[in-house]
């Protein structure tokens, strides 16, 4: 299965070399040409039948959250902050490689825990990884300072129709564009795999320079809050109920034009599509659709639940729903190249 | 000082009064368009929803810019019973929205309330919804559908010195290049930017300048103005265009800020200092364009910002408006 090859590789910000080569080795005898700019974005094309067609960029991005070693103790533990948005407070006794060398994350056991200190919020200060080093020393042999340490965890389904995994933010994505490139649509395609989303939207800005597309969908995964502390209004998007549709986050604004035309081709082809009710966070849509002179954009995410974390959950039938979806918006009339603005 | 009656202000209270929330500014970039049709030939609009109007010249090129957006909100749900869930668009917070009217592309009016919480009094922070008086979810998707944005309501009012309304942020700044566009003979090549999504982080200001490269850009925008009753020592109504010297994203060349002091002063034209820590503007996103564009500011004082009743005084919106014209009619031979 594509997503779990994807998820099952190690890719955080800034290192995302192991990704963009499982990538480029699937898809370059699909696409005409492809290019790697330098700041690690992987560009492919594939060229439309005619010139009057629009070309369309799809992007998505490559890298994962995860940890960067900043310091060796004397002791040998490993002190490390996050890459991209993590809370703290899900990394106690988590297993974690650092290349091939393998560690737990720890931190003072609750029985050493004085009374108070059990009520606290943990900081990264407070955690560490062990590696089985004894020594400074020791652990220097194995790893050195601005090492990455990736997620430990299986890829694996749980119930009938949902699956768990770490990266599913954004190897989702990268799996529906990859699958998208297997056929050809009325259209010219460039698929944009990105680099270091998760910290600050870095690979899509350089994206915005050279690539002018006439349209773009950013596919991503999205933070779901189907959970049992929040009232169902405030359920950003659910899980099991399509694919959403980004309405506005903090980094952009979607054309309602745009938006009822996702809508109207979801509801004709009975493809449950919700709308993303949260405004916060953002994706690669912000550089994207200030590129040029403005490039029409829309962001189409599968759900998933404990996002940023190495135990994400998504449902399969958002995925092929989210597939649907993109190929019947590659293949019909969507994106003429149109005089029509906001 | 000259005829104080130069300026249109009915052309103001149409602009001011016209819905155009940040994504959403159609509306205004049709009505500026229509007010300078038969002044100008060449009017552009790109994807982000900006609007470029040339006014062609043998000199410099210079870029006019003001934002035609205004604050506002998104709809991201609607509840059962019909009530409307949002989200700020711009630098609003919903809690200051609680009982103010806000007012649909459709014209269709709402109120802004809160959820009261019930179940545990010491939790106050119910969400926010608007009511637009209607019985059910059904009803409701008629008349507003997710993604549609509202603006506050405020209407206008004019004065002997003042005016008072929503959306003078920045529909003073669209009035004072629409005036502009319609009363000045200059030999610069001039393009006057009406530039979308200002609100939410100046990002029509990142596309507009593509292809233009000007050689100087001055931009049109409304500032705080600091006079409360206890608070008299900063940038304050009647006391003239304000020139910027630095917001949170520009800090303006001396060279600039002094030529454009140095004409208001040869030219008995009242000005005082925009200095703010907080907040930016169009001027920030421009000035960074290519390899770097000299940009001026020169902003308009307004009371109560971003609240639907915002006040400008109207000795400062012409001190603007004659600053502007003094200084696309100079050699530009000093920047």
């Amino acid at each position: 299965m594509l997503l779990k090859e994807l998820c099952q590789i190690n890719g955080v910000s800034g290192n995302e070399k192991r990704v963009r080569d499982f990538i480029l080795e699937r898809i370059q005898d699909k696409v005409d040409s492809w290019q790697m700019d330098k700041i690690g974005n992987l560009v492919v094309k594939k060229k439309p039948s005619s010139s009057d067609q629009p070309i369309v960029l799809l992007c998505a991005h490559m890298d994962e959250v995860g940890l960067f070693i900043t310091e060796i103790t004397a002791d040998g533990y490993l002190k490390f902050q996050p890459v991209g948005g993590i809370d703290p407070q899900i990394l106690v006794s988590k297993p974690v490689s650092i290349g091939s060398i393998q560690g737990v994350i720890g931190t003072k056991a609750i029985h050493l825990q004085r009374k108070e200190e059990r009520k606290q919020i943990l900081n990264f200060e407070e955690l560490y990884i062990d590696i089985g080093a004894n020594t400074k020393e020791e652990a220097e042999k194995e790893v050195k300072i601005g090492d990455y340490a990736f997620f430990n965890s299986h890829f694996e389904i749980i119930g009938q129709d949902y699956l768990k995994a770490k990266a599913l933010d954004d190897r989702i994505g990268c799996a529906l564009i990859m699958e998208i490139l297997d056929s050809s649509f009325a259209c010219g395609i460039i698929a944009a795999f990105t680099v270091q989303e998760e910290i600050g939207l870095r690979g899509s800005k350089v994206i915005s320079n050279y690539v002018q597309p006439d349209f773009a969908i950013i596919v991503e995964a999205t933070r779901a809050a189907d959970i049992e502390e929040e009232n169902e209004e405030a359920w950003s998007v659910e899980l099991s109920k399509g694919p959403a549709c980004s309405l506005m986050d903090s980094a952009t604004i979607y054309q309602s034009r745009l938006i009822q035309k996702v809508s109207n081709i979801a509801r004709n082809h009975h493809i449950p599509l919700q709308f993303r009710k949260s405004t916060a966070a953002a994706n690669d849509a912000g550089n994207i659709h200030k590129g040029g002179t403005g490039v029409p954009t829309i962001t189409l995410s599968v759900p998933c639940r404990n996002i940023h974390s190495m135990s994400s959950v998504i449902c399969k039938t958002d995925y092929e729903y989210c597939l649907s979806l993109l190929r019947l918006i590659l293949q019909g009339g969507f994106i003429n190249a149109e005089s029509e603005y906001p | 000082m000259p005829n104080r009656n130069i300026l249109d202000y009915h052309v103001l209270k149409l602009l001011a009064q016209t819905y155009g929330p940040s994504g959403n500014e159609r509306q205004v970039a049709e009505f500026i368009s229509q007010q300078v049709g038969s002044y100008v030939q060449d009017i552009r609009s790109d994807a982000l929803g900006n609007l470029l109007i040339r006014k062609p010249g043998t000199g410099k090129k210079i870029l006019i810019a003001c934002h035609m957006d205004e604050i506002g909100v998104i709809i991201t749900s609607i509840g059962e019973e019909g009530y409307l869930y949002f989200a700020p668009v711009g630098g609003v917070k919903s809690s200051d929205l609680l009982a103010k009217r806000v007012q649909f592309q459709n014209k269709r009016i709402g109120v802004v309330s809160q959820e009261k919480n019930t179940v545990d009094e010491e939790k106050t922070s119910g969400k926010y919804f608007i009511d637009i008086g209607v019985n059910s979810q059904e009803e409701a998707g008629k008349i507003v559908r997710e993604g549609d944005m509202a603006v506050l309501v405020g209407d206008y009012q004019e004065t002997a010195d003042h005016i008072l309304s929503k959306a003078l942020d920045d529909r003073i700044g669209c009035f004072i290049a629409v005036e502009m566009i319609k009363q000045l003979h200059s030999e610069q090549d001039l393009y006057f930017a009406f530039t979308a999504q200002e609100e939410v982080g100046s990002r029509g200001a990142k596309t507009i300048v593509h292809g233009i490269e000007p050689d100087l850009a001055l931009i049109l925008d409304t500032t705080l103005s600091f006079d409360s009753p206890k608070e008299k020592n900063r940038t304050s109504l009647n006391r003239g265009a304000a020139i910027k010297v630095m917001d949170r994203t520009i800090v303006v060349s001396p060279r600039i800020k002094n030529w454009m002091a140095d004409a208001a002063s040869q030219n008995d034209i009242s000005f005082q200092w925009e200095i703010i820590t907080t907040g930016g503007t169009d001027s920030g996103p421009i000035h960074l364009t290519g390899r770097g564009i000299p940009t001026g500011g020169i902003a308009i004082p307004v009371r109560y910002l971003h609240t639907g009743n915002e006040i400008a005084a109207k000795h400062d919106i012409l001190s603007a408006f004659l600053l502007l014209a003094v200084l696309l009619n100079q050699p530009f031979t000093n920047l």
